[in-house]
């Protein structure tokens, strides 16, 4: 038997929560297997036609620069809509009831802000890659290097997050072995990838958040219609059966330095996220972009109200229901715990309200949505070796755009294999940090100098590299030294930094560190820098000259 | 881009204007959302008992409900009104200026 954190999927695994559960591969569904194995097919006829169409750079990349807004904002809420989310998040609502909507509160409240201060002047300065924009005005070599290796980080630790998970998740849900599991994900990622780009991407994250969207929606009213669509109703059956608790905050947020971290590392994370990022480019212009994050919020906002309802829809329809008991896990631990752990709510919920075949139907939109989800990082991760390491780096610029997709293709490749090896290595290690540690390099690494290159005429290559730098290690430092990592991974009785969330201090140091050491720069080379922001701010603030821009 | 442009486009009074509305706008809708936000999560971590009271006598619905649905609605609602006038007035103060610059 394996034990499975399911902390280990992106979402839950921040809030820290010991969403832990037993996972025992159950037996071969063939109705889910059924489903999914068309939605496979549709994907790859939608790879084949996005190859046709994926010739140069710019649309392997960015899909041409062709999506709409609406399209976009359904494929950020797709990235953003990943399995740990919908199991995550409904698990939390199962198990502490209101906790679970502070913490998706706190995934949400990001976009807005991303909307107001960096989605259009990101997609005026932007060509591929968020580095394109930081290193805008800045000496392309140590610019481009750090904001390379912080999204090849933040990638890396997501994908692992998402792999381990995909393995547990489906051999739950399907019976495959863990192997065979990540495997299968790996290279139907690779193949989508490679051949289809962004373009590719972008449609299979649209058709997965479409039919994530419907799935939970219609468990919601299935639910909701159960109890005459009377909240208090529902409320009042679920404390009957838990108690008055879950209805008020419990201890998820429990002091204000820890709310704060949490807030920042949320906000800033997510306007850090490279795969995010990347996003902003494949619209046509600012105003497309500025679309796409109205959309976005959208569908995120009413995802997570859906997932409050299946999480209370599960608490009366799940909890205590003989037919979801374990019964051999209850002989030990006593309580009602479920089938396959609290992550299983929603699934045993779609079973509760429609039977073996919308099990089946959930089951495969739950496998698709981290198929769509790796895709998107790993073409994020393999653009930032192509784009900024080989073609501005190595390259120095001097290569054309056939050779440097080329080179992510290739990059794709070993990405995918890379995540398959360490999928397997990390099977059973407590890996509950990584996608902590992903958001706090994300807010402190990529999120400060993207910002004040955008905004602060005075910062100087110095200071974006030394203060960028300070800014991931301290993340890197605090996390390890903190909880997650030095109490629950190394088995220290005590922390040496007493916090999870190390974001208010290491935001705080990279924001300071590029601050001084921008202002102390007197170098020639500085003043370049510092003279070439008003250019740079017009483009940003008019789209004059921008990447797929009408007017020339 | 020129720097004789650029210099031109930075004096233009329509750019002026366009970012200075356009940022007080932005920084507005910003510190809204963070005030909210912040708001919400310290009154949590201060004292999680004023967002555990029913709603009304008897009702097991607490204050916590209404409030967590409308900090997700607002965030939305906010994001509309920044697109909404970001659609009209900035991207028409947007196109004067680029029509300026073509003119030329």
């Amino acid at each position: 038997m394996k034990t499975l954190l399911l902390t280990l999927f992106s979402a839950a695994a921040f809030a820290g929560e010991a969403l832990s559960g037993a996972v025992e591969k159950q037996p071969l569904n063939m109705s889910a297997i059924m489903m999914f194995i068309i939605f496979v097919g549709a994907t790859l006829g939608i790879t084949y036609w996005a190859a046709k169409r994926t010739k140069t750079a710019k649309d392997f990349y960015t899909a041409g620069g062709g999506i709409t807004g609406f399209q976009n904002g359904m494929a950020i809420a797709g990235d953003y809509m990943s399995a740990a989310s919908f199991l995550g998040i409904s698990a939390l609502v199962y198990a502490k009831g209101y906790d679970g909507l502070i913490y998706s509160i706190g995934f949400l409240v990001g976009w807005p802000i991303i909307l107001f201060m960096v989605a259009e002047q990101l997609r005026n300065l932007g060509k591929y890659t968020f580095a394109d924009v930081a290193s805008y005005r800045l000496r392309q070599t140590p610019i481009r290097t750090l904001a390379a290796f912080g999204s090849i980080l933040t990638v890396v630790l997501y994908l692992i997050a998402q792999m381990v998970g995909a393995g547990k998740l489906i051999q739950l849900l399907f019976g495959l072995d863990y192997e065979v599991a990540v495997i299968l994900v790996g290279v139907l990622m690779i193949l989508y990838v490679t051949f289809g780009g962004m373009l590719a991407t972008t449609w299979v994250q649209i058709i997965k958040a479409f039919l994530l969207l419907s799935g939970a929606t219609f468990m919601a009213v299935a639910v909701m219609a159960h109890y005459n669509f009377n909240f208090e109703t529902l409320f009042s059956t679920a404390v009957s059966m838990k108690d008055q608790s879950i209805m008020a905050p419990g201890k998820l947020v429990s002091d204000p330095i820890s709310a704060i971290s949490l807030g920042i590392a949320l906000m800033f994370g997510t306007a850090g996220l490279p795969h995010i990022l990347m996003r902003f480019f494949t619209v046509s212009d600012a105003k497309e972009a500025r679309k796409s994050v109205f959309y976005a919020t959208g569908f995120i906002g009413y995802f997570y109200i859906l997932t409050f309802i299946i999480g209370f829809g599960a608490i009366v329809m799940v909890f205590q229901n003989p037919h979801y008991l374990d019964v051999a896990k209850q002989a030990v631990d006593g309580g009602a715990p479920i089938l396959g752990g609290d992550n299983m709510a929603a699934i045993h919920l779609s079973h509760a309200v429609g039977g073996d075949f919308f099990l089946g139907f959930i089951s495969a939109v739950a496998f698709a949505t981290i198929l769509a989800v790796v895709s998107g990082l790993t073409l994020a991760g393999a653009s930032a070796i192509s784009h900024d390491l080989y073609a501005s780096v190595i390259k120095a610029g001097k290569t054309d755009g056939l050779m440097e997709m080329k080179v992510s293709k290739i990059a794709t490749v070993i990405l995918g294999i890379v995540a398959i090896i360490l999928g397997i290595i990390f099977e059973d290690q407590n890996i509950a940090f990584m996608v902590g540690l992903a958001f706090a390099i994300a807010a402190s690494a990529n999120f400060p100098i993207l910002f004040l290159s955008m905004f602060w005429s005075k910062l100087t290559t110095r200071g974006a590299l030394i203060g960028g730098s300070l800014g991931l290690l301290t993340a890197a430092v605090l996390v390890v030294l903190g909880p997650t990592v030095w109490v629950d991974v190394m088995g220290n009785a005590e922390a040496i930094f007493p916090y999870k969330y190390p974001a208010l201090f290491s935001v705080s140091a990279a924001f300071i560190g590029i601050w001084f050491f921008s202002i102390t720069d007197s170098s020639e080379n500085a003043q370049k820098e510092i003279e070439a922001f008003e250019a740079q701010y017009v483009r940003s603030q008019t789209g004059i000259g921008a990447e797929g821009a009408v007017e020339h | 881009m020129k720097q004789e442009m650029v210099d031109r486009i930075k004096n233009d009074p329509d750019f002026l204007h366009l970012v200075k509305a356009r940022s007080s706008f932005a920084w507005t809708l910003t510190i809204t959302m963070l005030v909210i936000y912040f708001g919400f999560v310290l009154t949590i971590a201060f004292d999680p008992s004023i967002l555990g009271t029913p709603l009304s006598e008897g009702s097991v619905t607490t204050v916590g409900i209404p409030v967590g649905i409308a900090v997700i609605v607002i965030a939305f609602a906010l994001t509309g009104i920044y697109v909404r006038r970001a659609n009209s007035e900035f991207d028409a103060l947007t196109t004067k200026i680029k029509n300026k610059v073509k003119g030329e």
